[in-house]
């Protein structure tokens, strides 16, 4: 690089005079929050994924662990083919998708409009917190057996599962998106003359919509692991019975293709999500 | 004259604990005639903001009524036209949709027509597409003002509407609402606590005394109109701001109770 020369009072360049400043490379530390080029956020996390990968090549492909413990890819690959040709993949896939869609549609259907009611009314939230609260905090897995004891393997039995897992989580954080929503908002809303139910439906709802998508989108990770535990105890066909039957032949392979496809489903409902919040939130500015 | 508004003998005090009130608005009494300019100046904590809201329907008064039109408040309504300092717009809409939003009254075909007219009488119209989160706090207090003009009020409250912008956009903020006041006549009851702000927009200015607030004294600011930048320079002015400034310094040292700092300073 060719350092520009300096210029004295007068005008005329100082060709030979030393450049302390240009001399020293003078590298930026990487400041905390500072944004990235998206292809920069891309990158790294490819890297980190196939650095993820390459661990589990590496492991299982040394002999470091017995391959019964942990196949190698090329195994779960196998697996996979095999699960998927002979069609019962789509069929596991189609099963537990259906019990998700609809255990978290009933959840959600509900939490959203008692999460606002609870959020902009003490008097609900007196009435609502405790016991939900009270819900909250017994494992819903617990109820498993008492589910199995009233509804049978019944579809109902899980959903019903899927509803104690997410509902009572899901309804407090909404009233809490509901909360901090700007007095101002409604207070507008009044002085342009909008009736309580106008205030609720345009201004408060549609304020706190952008965190109740977030918290979908949250939830519907939580319904996943309620949905697989589920189908491990008792179910007679989706993901969780498929890894779960896998296990009495020590397939460990078919066990990983399982685990990993559920990820991969998981992700592509986040991202869902995700893209659902930047079409409908376009104000909403985030930070990457 | 028929006064558009009358604030007749507003009291308001807020339960503290079990049966101690605190006494905030203590009997005002003030009136606002038809296209007049009325600011209420006072120091923090002096509950100007609460007798605008009382205004505006957000707050019932304790003791007393206020007439809009020989009509009592009981409750907000779109003759009163609101603008706040802060969370004035609603982000999830454009500047343009901000102003048709008011508009629930309005025809749907006539609403944008009506919010291009009110975007241009603050020259945001090259701006009606934008959220609020890409607009600058003065833009975004322009677009609170022409949706409440859109809503052609009885009167206009504004609630120290330019107290979060840095000074040299608050200087411009002031001219662009003396020039729409002057082209339409507004009724505009304006709280501030700048001193300044108050003289060069209003006709009469109510200086309220703090805790609990009261009326200190209603002063008549008799500078020529249309008023221009330069007139800050002028004696009259400074005459007025001296003497608005003394009634607020006292009122504001006995408010935050630092009469007997200042004092060990040799200060005051």
């Amino acid at each position: 690089m060719a350092p520009t020369p300096t210029v004295d009072a007068e005008g005329a360049p100082q060709a030979s005079a030393p450049e302390p400043r240009s001399a020293v490379r003078r590298r930026r530390k990487r400041a905390l929050y500072e944004s990235i080029p998206t292809h920069h956020y891309a990158l790294i996390a490819v890297i980190s994924l196939a650095v993820l990968f390459l661990l589990w090549l590496f492991i299982s492909t040394r002999g470091l662990v017995n391959t019964l413990f942990l196949p190698t890819p090329m195994e779960v690959w196998q697996a996979t083919v095999t699960w998927q040709s002979d069609g019962t993949m789509l069929l596991d896939t189609k099963d537990s998708v259906i019990r998700i869609l609809l255990g978290f549609a009933i959840s959600s259907a509900i939490a959203i409009p008692v999460g606002i009611f609870m959020g902009v009314s003490k008097r609900v939230e007196a009435a609502v917190e405790p016991p939900v609260d009270f819900i909250r905090y017994m494992p819903a897995v617990a109820f498993i057996p008492l589910t199995l004891i009233w509804f049978g393997t019944d579809e109902i039995q899980k959903i019903v599962i899927l509803f104690i897992g997410v509902f009572f989580q899901e309804v407090l954080l909404i009233m809490d998106h509901v909360k901090v929503v700007p007095r101002q908002y409604v207070e507008m809303g009044y002085t342009l003359g909008f009736t309580r139910w106008q205030v609720i439906r345009r201004v408060v709802f549609r304020s706190a919509a952008p965190g109740i998508v977030d918290t979908l989108r949250i939830c519907m990770g939580w319904a996943w692991t309620y949905l697989v535990v589920v189908e491990l105890v008792g179910a007679n066909s989706g993901l969780g019975f498929r890894i779960q039957s896998a296990q009495r032949y020590l397939d460990t392979p078919t066990i990983l293709a399982g685990i990993i496809w559920i990820g991969i489903l998981g992700l592509t409902f986040d991202f869902a999500f995700k893209a659902f919040y930047n079409k409908a939130f376009p104000y909403m500015k985030r930070g990457r | 004259m028929a006064d558009l508004l009358h604030i007749d003998h507003v009291s308001k005090s807020f339960e503290q604990r079990k049966g101690d009130a605190h006494l905030v608005l203590d009997s005002i009494d003030l009136t606002l005639g038809e296209g007049e300019f009325v600011s209420l100046l006072g120091a923090s904590g002096c509950g100007k903001s609460t007798l605008l809201r009382i205004v505006a329907g957000l707050e019932v008064p304790s003791d007393g009524v206020v007439w809009l039109d020989g009509h009592e408040i009981v409750a907000p309504g779109r003759d009163r036209g609101m603008v706040f300092q802060q969370y004035t717009l609603y982000p999830w809409l454009t500047a343009k949709r901000n102003v048709e939003f008011a508009l629930v009254d309005t025809p749907k075909k006539e609403r944008p027509e009506i919010a291009a007219e009110y975007l241009e009488v603050v020259g945001l119209s090259d701006f009606a597409d934008h959220f609020p989160s890409q607009l600058s706090g003065g833009m975004q207090q322009r677009v609170a003002i022409a949706r409440a003009l859109a809503l052609r009020p009885r009167v206009m409250l504004m609630d120290e509407p330019f107290g979060a912008l840095d000074a040299q956009t608050r200087g411009l903020m002031q001219e662009l609402l003396l020039s729409i006041w002057e082209r339409d006549r507004l009724s505009v009851l304006f709280v501030t606590h700048d001193v300044e702000e108050s003289l060069i927009l209003s006709d009469r200015v109510c200086v309220l005394g703090a805790r609990p607030g009261r009326v200190r004294e209603i002063v008549n600011v008799d500078l020529p109109r249309p008023r221009v930048y330069e007139l800050r320079d002028s004696a009259e002015f400074i005459t007025l701001k001296h003497h608005v400034h003394s009634l607020i310094h006292d009122e504001a040292v006995k408010a935050t109770g630092l009469g007997n700092v200042l004092a060990r300073g040799g200060y005051s």
